[in-house]
């Protein structure tokens, strides 16, 4: 069974009047079907107004769709009864953190998703510690979270999720409002989490750099999956991903454009060390 | 206008235990019309510093001069630099909530008591500026798509027709294309209306390819000022203070190390692009 799966799914807002009658729908969700495979880490790309924030809030259960079905390990998520399960299973970080940061020390804000759960007193510190460990987070466990960086109150967010033991992380662009380091930080958590702990990570980001190591990419557009592939498979296609308001990382543009101008290189070069084995061989070549 | 900041610092909770310097002698003349980027990670000062350059702080010590007239003598009028400095903060969509775009624009231009014709004229003209066409005047804000809306939220600020403006993070959250389209109109406004701008952001390769001048903070102080050539080619000092250069600066890095002649210095796609096609006719 796949860790998530979704089967024809269909989400629709509703449009009000200027007196809150429903004046009509808004697709933002239009026949997706997907499988995740547990244990990997899956990107989701789009432009803005794609679908991929209303798809992913389907995965824990805070949307539930209009027509066809989605299943986290096995539990339909549209079953009332299933909420509470399918909410522990599968955890989610938004954009930003001051948002979803309550306590009013690092520690005990990690143990809050454990300690609504019931999980008995010591477990919830033996959680809150590894969580902390796991993200990097573990010295800064006294600390204050408003004195944190960006970087840092995300990685403790992410913490907060995993303290919960869920079995899949969605991240809605968890770096939208981070600096470069913040950035790298809490990609470098999210691989941790998926390659280590073995959770399963759905990543979305407008940020192309950050998924080169994805396993597998989804791209969306007008609620459609409009491209599923591997990196490499994905940036390869530079004009179509433009067509889609998306973008590739500078150091795969950059082997695109010396393509262009007539350096034999092959598509879908995705990262420094590639680029410069693959000019070196050119050279070599000549 | 041109933009003068002698010495200027800045302490949160002054005399208390608290106390912080967020501004620590910070010296810098910006020219009329340049493009400046201010670059710096989370609390590194360069919000603080923007606040300062339209009066919502004021400096605990130290000037600022407007066109040469220091903005904290007596008797200078600060709702004349508001007027003159526009200020777009993170998330401005945020900020809309009027019932259409049009009358969203007209807000601020209103409230400066003009003519109503004059109100109008001002708003199609920020409106223009921004690329929103009239049929989107009687549309609600919250309708429209990310970029859109902060288009909206940006040309509320021009229709104030201010001659400096200033931008925290505008491409924040948005995709690609979005990113690109609004950099572009900044450019724009900086070539085609004049305007002095600084903008503020976490894009090392959206600041390398637009601006004239980067500007770094680190812990209240200036660290590094200058080109974008000179700013990045300190890579290492910018890691050490949080930041990184733009990713085609480290290919450069790495194929000089693997023995290509190639310019280290490149910061965008295409100075990269021209310096490796050099590089491979000359091997």
């Amino acid at each position: 069974m796949n860790i998530v799966k979704a089967d024809n799914v269909v989400y629709k807002y509703e449009r009000h009047d200027e007196e809150g009658n429903v004046e009509g729908y808004t697709t933002a969700v239009d026949h997706v079907s997907l499988d995740v495979k547990e244990g990997t880490f899956i990107a989701i790309l789009g432009h803005n107004g794609s679908g991929k924030s209303t798809l992913a809030k389907h995965i824990n259960a805070i949307l539930s769709p209009k027509e066809g079905t989605v299943w986290v390990d096995g539990l339909d998520t549209a079953q009332e009864e299933n909420l509470w399960e399918v909410r522990q299973r599968a955890g989610m970080v938004f954009q930003n953190p001051d948002n979803q940061i309550i306590g009013q020390v690092v520690e005990e804000d990690v143990g809050f998703g454990p300690e609504n759960m019931g999980v008995p007193t010591k477990e919830i510190w033996e959680r809150v510690e590894e969580s902390l460990r796991a993200v990097g987070m573990y010295e800064y466990r006294k600390h204050s979270p408003n004195r944190l960086s960006g970087g840092q109150k995300q990685r403790v967010s992410i913490a907060g999720v995993l303290a919960m033991h869920p079995k899949v992380i969605v991240l809605d662009e968890p770096t939208a409002m981070l600096d470069p380091n913040g950035r790298r930080e809490v990609i470098r958590a999210a691989r941790g989490l998926n390659q280590v702990e073995g959770v399963t990570v759905i990543l979305i980001t407008h940020y192309m750099e950050e998924i080169v190591h994805a396993d597998q990419v989804f791209v969306m557009d007008h609620g459609k999956i409009a491209m599923e592939g591997t990196p490499r498979e994905i940036f390869s296609q530079v004009e179509k991903l433009k067509e889609l308001r998306l973008a590739v990382p500078q150091v795969t543009l950059l082997a695109h454009e010396l393509k262009q101008s007539g350096v034999p290189l092959p598509d879908g070069i995705l990262t420094r060390k590639e680029l410069v084995e693959e000019l070196s061989k050119v050279c070599r070549s000549r | 206008m041109s933009i003068e900041i002698e010495h200027l610092n800045y302490i949160y909770g002054d005399e208390t235990a608290m106390a912080v310097k967020a501004l620590d002698d910070v010296t810098l003349t910006i020219p009329d019309g340049q493009f400046l980027g201010i670059i710096g990670h989370t609390g590194s000062g360069k919000s603080t510093l923007m606040q300062h350059l339209n009066g919502l702080l004021k400096g605990s010590s130290g000037r600022i001069l407007f066109d040469g007239q220091d903005i904290y003598e007596k008797g200078y009028q600060l709702k004349d630099l508001r007027r003159q400095v526009g200020l777009v903060f993170q998330y401005p969509e945020h900020q809309l909530f009027e019932i259409d775009v049009f009358s969203d624009v007209c807000f601020g231009p209103k409230n400066l008591g003009l003519p109503k014709e004059e109100i109008e004229e001002r708003a199609k003209r920020a409106l223009e500026s921004v690329g929103l066409s009239e049929d989107y005047y009687h549309q609600s804000p919250f309708d429209l798509s990310g970029g859109q809306k902060r288009r909206v939220a940006i040309a509320g600020v021009l229709a104030m027709e201010p001659k400096v403006l200033i931008l925290d993070e505008p491409t924040a959250g948005l995709d690609p294309q979005g990113r690109e389209e609004i950099l572009t109109l900044i450019k724009k406004l900086q070539t085609e209306s004049h305007m002095t701008i600084l903008l503020v952001s976490h894009s090392m390769e959206d600041v390398a390819e637009y601006v004239d001048r980067i500007l770094v903070m680190n812990r209240g102080r200036i660290f590094l000022d200058g080109t974008p050539k000179e700013v990045f080619a300190h890579y290492k000092e910018l890691e050490e203070v949080g930041l990184a250069c733009p990713q085609v600066t480290y290919v450069m890095h790495d194929l000089k190390e693997a023995g290509f002649t190639v310019d280290v210095d490149a910061t965008t796609v295409e100075e990269a692009k021209r310096s490796i096609l050099q590089a491979l006719s000359l091997a």
